[in-house]
């Protein structure tokens, strides 16, 4: 698997980091940081949130100077003034979010800046047969004159890497790249960048998922509070020894002992519930203590049919709560009836970012802040005392505002945010997504006490092996379907996938049609 | 450009001195830069007669501006009020000329209520138009200035309403020109309408779900918040500040014309803005839209006082302090 001239330190590096620093203002975020890319070799950076990846890779890609040190192209010293000058000599970095136009197509993003033109006029059908055959390379099938804003996140990623990949590149910076992917396409991405290494690309890599890291990587690059921790080849690494490098602990029990909290009592029941365009005909039962899974691909239409369900989005079917029909126009009817749901979207659609933390804390529970019309300022402080205690979110003061947090402090806000509802049903999309090995391991805890003191709990996600480590049960969907139910001995990533992409067709039609 | 270099000495000051706010001192700044400023081009200026007179004469844009900053932070635009003023204005007269209940005092009270009623009334047009019809606020708004000035237009044939009854012009002109406890009627006014709305924004539950709808609608919707009803909501405080706005108005000339309000939509919004609420909505500051109308009509004030501009070119140096205003607004927001 590994090409030969990964192994090779006699190279000139491509790529060189010579005793880099940054500091923002007093504050030092990364300190005497060395390492080499070398030609044909992908190089993977991990570390935890605030580790310091982002911003050695600004530093690596021109978007930052650094305060001490130097970086080094072929040997030799350069200052990369900018992401323009980086893209001249052939760097290019694909950014972790998503900066695309949503209203232009997805060959006009692709060849944004750089449009290909006949006479004076831009030459479209070129550019779409182009734009096709760049994400074709990527192993997806996007029309290119489809508008973005239609795309799913992960085709968006797709679009994104394949612009970037337009430009001539010698090495290609992926900013945890993988984040917003399923399994599939993930293994699509991971194909690319092997193809970039046999073209001799030099591959810098950033992710948060160590398994896919030991899959990908010829040498790995661990980095802790701004330091360099260690670097090794991959060979000698397995996810354990990273997780472990990386949060200087042991990282072996990340899931919580599995209690059989669910009782048998039903909770809430959903029948042929429909979300046009999104979910058709769904039906499933959640009972009181239980935490159940939704695996499927990205666009399978898990969120939008939970979003239906609470009233988020127009859908019809039955929903029974403890045994009595009951309907949601609205997502406050939903809450009023003890049940909350917590947008994959942290930042659209979780929290204010723009705003402090006592804000963003009692925004959907304003009225246990108030006496007549006015709010209680002393109560919301008392408030915010007792969720940074409970939910251990750190933030150097007070009075940051919800957007300078760390992703993983976002969450535990948005939990303390959706938690003082007092809810009896919690449903989390993407609980972990974009956050540190750390911090997962305390909302896998939270989830599980969630359970444990008799509240009902549903999780969305794309990471298989987080749904199978803490869920009782995990329903399958694919294609706006439930196609599949898997719990106990058959709870294994096999399984989820044979449902997920469709493989045991038959079968699943069969049980989408009520057979179990 | 350049990170300040870590200087020990310094470095503390420099902490305490981030912390606040600067864009919500800098419209305070602003306007004792301006006093400064007015005092030497003429001492008359800071004579407290000049003063009162000036607060007095920029009551009508800092009591609408009051409303336009809770459209503004909730992320919306009105660019009827001028149009409205007018309307309200034109109704309201109509109705006291038209001596349906006896008793001047009543009749005048009656008014009151009608004027703050046909108010609330245009605001909850844009305000539902916006909302249920999903269609920008500046279009619909856009089309309410046009509606309602013309509206106004053909009430009053193409001329002007007026008050016909000198009884009750006397019983109303101290509205405009009376003084309590020594400062002017139309100043407190600006004071109540200043207490009552810094009250609901910053104090209610109201005024919080106003910053959260304006500071990222989704989040507001996915956290239970009713962001059509609060959105309306708005509108209506915007028209109520219209209306209150008015009753200060008539009793100083005693009608209505074509051209009554004409460009004080333009003039609310610049207050708001160099009071340093954002105009993307999210942020919403009462006192710093105030100072903002107390400093538009101040400019004004130094202009005919001095000679070395000409008056007549009050509106493009209002102008030029909006783009100037935001230019500051985004660097102290950079810094920050």
């Amino acid at each position: 698997m590994t090409s030969p001239s990964a192994t090779q330190s006699t190279l000139l590096p491509v790529l060189e980091a010579r005793g880099i620093a940054k500091a923002f203002g007093p504050v030092e975020v990364l300190t005497d940081i060395s390492l080499t890319i070398q030609p044909g070799e992908v190089h993977a950076i991990i570390g935890e949130n605030g580790a310091g990846k982002s911003t050695l890779m600004k530093l690596l890609s021109g978007h930052l100077q650094p305060t001490r040190g130097s970086v080094a192209m072929d040997g030799e010293d350069v200052t990369l003034t900018g992401p323009v000058d980086a893209e001249h000599r052939g760097l290019v970095l694909v950014h972790q979010e998503i900066l695309l136009a949503p209203h232009l197509t997805v060959a006009q993003n692709i060849f944004m800046g750089r449009e290909l033109r006949r006479g004076l006029m831009v030459n479209d059908r070129e550019m779409n047969r182009l734009a096709a055959e760049a994400v074709r390379k990527l192993g997806a099938e996007i029309d290119p004159t489809t508008t973005v804003s239609r795309l799913s996140i992960a085709r968006r990623q797709l679009v994104q890497i394949a612009r970037a990949l337009q430009v001539p590149h010698r090495v290609v910076i992926f900013d945890e790249p993988t984040a917003s992917l399923t399994p599939y396409e993930t293994e699509a991405l991971l194909k690319v960048i092997r193809n970039l290494r046999d073209q001799n690309v030099a591959v810098l890599y950033i992710s948060h998922r160590l398994p896919e890291v030991g899959a990908i990587a010829d040498r790995i690059t661990v980095l802790r509070d701004g330091k360099l921790i260690a670097t090794r080849n991959a060979s000698e690494l397995q996810p354990v020894d990273m997780a472990k490098l990386m949060v200087g602990r042991d990282m072996s029990k990340l899931y919580p002992e599995r209690e059989e909290t669910a009782t048998h009592e039903t909770i809430l029941e959903i029948s042929n519930f429909d979300v046009s365009g999104y979910a058709r005909d769904a039906s499933f039962t959640l009972r009181k203590g239980e935490i159940l899974g939704f695996a499927g691909l990205i666009g399978a239409g898990r969120t939008e049919l939970l979003e239906g369900i609470v009233g988020l989005r127009p859908g019809h079917g039955q929903v029974k709560l403890n045994g009595k029909p009951v309907r949601f126009h609205t997502v406050r009817d939903s809450m009023a009836a003890g049940i909350v749901y917590l947008s994959e979207d942290r930042k659209g659609k979780g929290l204010l970012l723009a705003q402090n933390l006592r804000t963003n804390l009692t925004l959907a529970s304003l009225q246990k802040f108030t006496k007549g019309p006015l709010i209680e300022r002393k109560r919301e402080e008392q408030g915010l005392d007792n969720a940074i205690a409970e939910f251990d979110i750190r933030a150097r003061r007070r009075d940051l505002l919800a957007g300078q947090l760390s992703g993983g402090n976002q969450q535990k806000l948005l939990l303390a945010k959706m938690m003082l509802l007092d809810p009896s049903i919690v449903i989390i999309d993407e609980p972990t997504r974009g956050i540190d090995i750390g911090t997962k391991e305390q909302i896998y805890k939270f989830i599980a006490d969630l359970a444990k003191s008799g509240k009902s709990v549903i999780v969305i996600s794309s990471e298989m092996q987080e749904l199978i480590g803490i869920c009782h049960r995990i329903l399958v969907m694919r294609s706006s379907r439930i196609v599949g139910e898997v719990a106990g001995e058959t709870m294994t990533e096999d399984e989820i996938v044979v449902y997920a992409t469709g493989v045991k067709t038959n079968e699943a039609e069969l049980y989408a049609t009520g057979s179990a | 450009m350049s990170d300040t270099q870590p200087n020990t000495d310094t470095r503390g000051f420099g902490r305490k001195l981030a912390d606040i706010d600067k864009t919500a001192i800098a419209p305070f700044l602003a306007l004792a830069a301006l006093f400064v400023l007015g005092a030497l081009v003429n001492p008359s200026f800071i004579g407290i007669d000049n003063i009162l007179n000036v607060l007095t004469r920029s009551s009508f844009i800092a009591i609408i501006a009051v409303g336009a900053t809770f459209v503004i932070s909730a992320g919306g635009l009105d660019l009827s009020v001028g149009s409205m003023a007018a309307l309200v204005a034109g109704v309201m007269i109509l109705f006291l000329n038209s001596a349906a209940i006896d008793g001047n005092f009543a009749m005048l009270a009656a008014g009151v209520v009608i004027a703050i009623g046909v108010g609330a009334g245009a605001g909850l047009v844009n305000g539902a138009v916006t909302t249920l019809g999903r269609i920008e606020p500046f279009i619909v708004t856009l089309g309410t200035m046009a509606i309602y000035r013309s509206v106004t237009v053909w009430l009053a044939n193409g001329g002007s309403i007026a008050m016909k009854s000198s009884e009750m012009r006397n019983l109303f002109r101290p509205v405009y020109t009376g003084t309590f406890l020594g400062l002017p009627i139309p100043v407190w006014i600006i004071l109540a309408v200043g207490l009552l709305g810094a009250f609901i924004l910053y104090k209610t539950s109201f005024g919080r779900h106003v910053i959260a709808v304006g500071s990222n609608e989704d989040v507001a919707r996915y956290s239970g918040i009713h962001v059509n009803r609060v959105r309306a909501m708005t509108y209506v405080i915007q028209g109520i500040c219209v209306a209150i706005a008015v009753v200060v108005y008539v009793p100083r000339l005693g009608a209505a014309t074509t051209t009554t309000g004409m460009l004080w939509e333009l003039q609310a919004i610049t207050a708001v803005v160099i009071g340093g609420t954002a105009l993307k909505g999210g942020v919403g500051r009462i006192w710093g839209t105030i100072c903002g109308a107390f400093m538009l009509e101040i400019v004004g004030n130094i202009m005919v006082l001095s000679n070395f501009v000409s008056e007549y070119l009050i509106g493009a140096v209002q102008g030029v302090i909006i783009i100037i205003a935001m230019l500051v607004q985004r660097t102290l927001q950079r810094k920050g």
